[in-house]
């Protein structure tokens, strides 16, 4: 049924070669011009009245996001639409195949989908002015169809009135001791491009092996590296395995008894890419959303509400939480990930069973 | 003698052809992509795949335990409660059976998601409360919500209203004479429950076995609410989990189908038993069964009600209302520390809320109006065997009750996301999927209702020249008003809390209710859950109530869900 589905494994075989860095992707020409937010953009975005953004970040911090976007743009309205990544990418996937073009602005944390949808000619060229100035270039695309509209780690935490300071694991290894056991929540690759990102680099550095460790611990499954943090915070777990930063920061700076650890062994990097879709039914307003969500101020916002990183040098960082320079972190490596997502899905589901 | 304008032939034929495109397009698809392999090629692959691979066969052997399990739990617990609500003195009767009826009102998947919050081995409430009490440890529970027992108690407490009403239903029917008989002759009330009351009783039972067998075998919600966690799949959600990327919908046409023949050859099972039912009450008119003396046993009897009312009932809904209220659901709302925050994030913050509150009244509305209509034709055509083919017809209608709703949802998928009909991704596909899934019951509703409407009024407005479908509409539709309107809401309600169809079947633009609170499941925002399945459960107790004052009765409406 799915015969004209083009396999991400199929697309990038033989080109794995020519990837370098997680963002490289061959030129195709001039770099587009960089552009501003104009009042012809905004009078045509208006015009629209509205957009839909399909993200995977969690969706309180999503709403927040669109509703400070609309209140700074008054009429137009955000529409979000809010899945794991991977749900997201399979999503898009067979809405496109069957000609329904519902998504404007796409964000996921899995940075290899956005190589594949350029590849598959799903996005449209259009560089803001605050990509072009400032990004770093490891932060986007050299033809200007995405750039990382935000940064994550996936730190490993624990719930400080259940487990001691002292007692709490530091490093992957410890998460395999038998103390742990029943005490472990983790979130799925197939549903969380987190972790999906997340399950590449550590099996990469640490190998399967300690997946099927870790695996015997009896660990709690649940889906969005979102709610591996509010487990903790419940109370359910001890500890967790995975899980985005941003919620730890969060729940924490709300004052529940949650601290991130930033393992010995390093902790795994995730930039989460924006693009416009090409097919856009409101492609003024897509170009709206997605130019001010790359702006110093939008960017800002998302570290202060929504606590995460940031690849945009003016930001400041939080005053709550280590500098991102601070933090060891593993190497990210997104044409790997759209090379072996099929079997790092299938590998994880035959070890964990679901 | 006829009208110059008869448009019944037609009408009639229409509604045939209809029918039969409804189930049999996306049945067939079922059937062809599961003998198809990526490339298009006939191959019996996917079905050795199924039968093979350990991840396939696991799922499929925990089905058939928890099936087996739900029957025999609902059936042991639903007997004695039965029989006390219909045939002894116990106090309080009428109510234990309100409210068992009133448990019917919440979604399966709601009362999974409930339960977590009671039960989670750490968080759950009920855990915490028992750590209180006796000191235990941080680290010990009493339960454990995310084990294969847990899943199979959770179903059974939402299957188990079924099996209750029809068992407290038949009993109520059963004549007392020969109770009577028995007491004459000199028998105890005890010898009379286990010798007359009992045997009587089994093939109710038998049925209502059955009916909790299918149930838990074709349930989405629940297990994927509690199994995922636990680390296991059964075959519902492995299929679901089929249509992550890449989707493999042959396989998931595949692993249909032992869901599929196995919902038949129940249902044919089911019919056996039910169809021999009344062998035993034959001839005459029938006294009031005298009621059982409990006597020093009835207040212990109602407690025994209670205590089992509360596992479905009182407690989901107290852990529901306290995780709306509170910010975090692991703790026990306070005075200071309630808050409304959960409200105004599900109702102003959350941009979902709105549209799928409106695609869910749309569709439930336009579902129950469509399949009102539908069945009352139906039923028509078949009581007064107004066409040939009517049994056709009659089974056709009936079909559907043997399609799991992910099955349907599969079949659906697949034959609706090419041309010449390319509707996924429209409210359409929705509609088609849930006047399916609702026909069969509506149909048996409105079938039973023109029993008690005698033809020879029709006859007369047919001899004064008015068409099949004049009278139909001036003289018999009239006639069974309350039964249509009550069929109405059931049907509204049953697409409310339908899932399994719509989670496969959905996209961002046409998401409904149950799928958004599903969707919040996957990333743990609980509060916002609680108040969308409070606001469901809402809608759905006024309209239920709507139904039982038009004078409807019974839950027939909601056995699929």
């Amino acid at each position: 049924m799915t015969k004209s589905k083009v396999t991400r494994r199929g697309m990038f075989a033989g080109s794995a070669a020519l990837m370098a860095g997680a963002f490289a992707t061959p030129v195709r020409g001039a770099p587009p011009e960089a552009q501003k937010i104009t009042g012809e953009l905004i009078a045509a975005a208006k015009k629209e009245g509205k957009a839909t953004w399909y993200t995977s970040v969690d969706l309180p911090v999503a709403e927040k996001i669109a509703k400070a976007f609309e209140a700074k743009y008054p009429g137009v309205t955000m529409r979000v639409e809010r899945s794991g990544a991977e749900r997201i990418f399979q999503r898009i996937g067979q809405e496109y195949a069957s000609k329904i073009y519902n998504c404007d602005v796409v964000n996921s944390s899995d940075a290899a989908h956005l190589i594949v949808w350029k590849r598959e000619k799903l996005l449209a060229a259009w560089l803001p002015e605050d990509v072009a100035q400032h990004f770093p270039a490891a932060h986007k695309d050299p033809d200007g169809m995405y750039a990382s509209w935000r940064v994550t780690l996936a730190p490993i935490a624990y719930n400080t009135k259940l487990v001691k300071k002292e007692d709490a694991p530091k490093s992957y290894a410890d998460l395999i001791d038998p103390k742990w056991a029943s005490k472990i929540v983790k979130a799925h690759p197939g549903y969380s491009g987190t972790i999906m990102t997340a399950t590449q680099q550590l099996s990469r550095d640490l190998g399967w092996k300690w997946f099927e460790a870790l695996a015997k611990q009896k660990i709690m499954q649940v889906q969005s590296a979102a709610d591996p943090p509010k487990k903790l915070a419940l109370g359910e777990r001890s500890v967790m395995a995975d899980g985005t930063e941003y919620v730890v920061t969060e729940l924490k700076a709300r004052g529940e008894p949650i601290e991130p650890v930033y393992a010995t062994e390093g902790t795994p990097l995730i930039t989460g890419p924006s693009a416009i879709m090409a097919r856009a039914a409101n492609p003024n307003a897509a170009r709206l959303f997605y130019a001010w969500s790359m702006t110093a101020e939008a960017q800002q916002l998302s570290v202060d509400v929504g606590a995460m990183r940031s690849a945009h040098p003016l930001v400041k960082e939080r005053p709550d939480r280590p500098r991102l320079a601070d933090i060891k972190t593993l190497r990210e490596d997104a044409t790997a990930v759209a090379d072996q997502a099929d079997d790092l899905k299938t590998r994880y589901t035959r070890i964990f069973k679901v | 003698m006829r009208g110059t304008l008869d448009l019944s032939r037609p009408v009639l034929f229409a509604t045939v052809a209809l029918l039969t495109v409804l189930i049999l397009l996306p049945m067939g698809w079922l059937l062809v992509s599961s003998l198809l392999d990526k490339q298009g090629e006939l191959t019996f692959g996917n079905f050795v795949t199924l039968f093979t691979d350990s991840s396939f066969l696991e799922p499929l052997e925990t089905t058939l335990i928890i099936s087996v399990s739900v029957a025999a739990i609902c059936c042991a617990v639903a007997a004695p409660m039965g029989w006390l609500v219909a045939r002894t003195d116990m106090p309080m009767r009428r109510t234990v059976r309100t409210l068992m009826m009133a448990t019917l009102v919440t979604p399966p998947f709601v009362g999974a998601i409930a339960w977590e919050m009671l039960a989670a081995p750490n968080s759950g409430l009920l855990n915490q409360l028992w750590r209180l009490l006796t000191g235990a440890g941080a680290d010990q529970s009493l339960f454990d919500i995310y084990t294969l027992p847990s899943l199979i108690f959770v179903i059974a407490c939402y299957t188990l209203p079924y099996v209750f009403i029809l068992v407290a239903n038949s009993l109520d029917r059963m004549p007392g004479e020969l109770e009577d008989a028995s007491s004459m002759l000199g028998g105890s009330a005890w010898q009379t429950a286990r010798r007359i009351t009992v045997p009587l009783a089994l093939p109710v039972l038998l049925a209502g076995a059955l009916v909790a067998f299918l149930q838990a075998l074709n349930l989405f919600g629940s297990p994927a609410i509690l199994a995922i966690p636990a680390g296991f799949h059964t075959l519902t959600t492995k299929i679901w989990s089929l249509f992550q990327f890449p989707p493999k919908a042959e396989l998931a046409a595949a692993a249909s189908l032992p869901l599929l023949l196995l919902t038949i050859l129940l249902l044919r099972a089911q019919s056996m038993v039910l169809g021999r039912r009344s062998y035993a009450v034959l001839g005459g008119k029938y006294g009031e069964p005298r009621l059982v003396r409990l006597g020093v046993l009835r207040m212990p009897a109602l407690l025994l009600c209670l205590f089992v009312l509360a596992m479905p009932f009182f407690l989901p809904y107290l852990a529901l209302f306290n995780s709306a209220f509170s910010r975090v659901a692991s703790r026990i709302v306070s005075a200071e520390t309630i808050t409304l925050h959960n409200f105004r994030f599900t109702f102003v913050e959350l941009s979902s809320t709105l549209p799928a509150l409106w695609n869910t009244f749309l569709l439930a509305t336009l579902t129950a109006t469509i399949g009102a209509l539908l069945a009352l034709v139906i039923a028509y055509i078949v009581a007064r065997k107004a066409m040939v083919g009517h049994r056709v017809l009659a089974f056709l209608a009936t079909a559907p009750l043997a399609i799991p709703g992910i099955v349907l949802g599969v079949g659906l998928f697949i034959a609706y996301t090419r041309p010449p009909l390319q509707l996924y991704g429209t409210l359409w596909i929705l509609l088609i999927a849930f006047v399916t899934i609702e026909l069969p019951a509506a149909y048996q509703q409105l079938g039973s209702a023109f029993h008690a409407v005698h033809p020879e009024l029709e006859e007369a407005g047919r001899m004064l020249g008015a068409s099949r479908l004049r009278t139909l509409a001036d003289i018999t539709a009239p006639l069974l008003r309350t039964a249509v309107a009550a069929t109405w809401c059931f049907v509204f309600v049953a697409v409310l809390r339908e899932l399994s169809a719509a989670v496969i079947l959905f996209t961002s633009e046409t998401k409904v209710l149950s799928v958004l609170i599903f969707d919040l499941k996957e990333s743990g925002d609980v509060g916002a859950i609680a108040v969308l399945s409070l606001v469901m459960i809402a809608i759905t107790t006024v309209v239920v109530a709507l139904a039982n004052w038009l004078g409807g009765g019974g839950g027939r409406g909601l056995v699929r869900s």
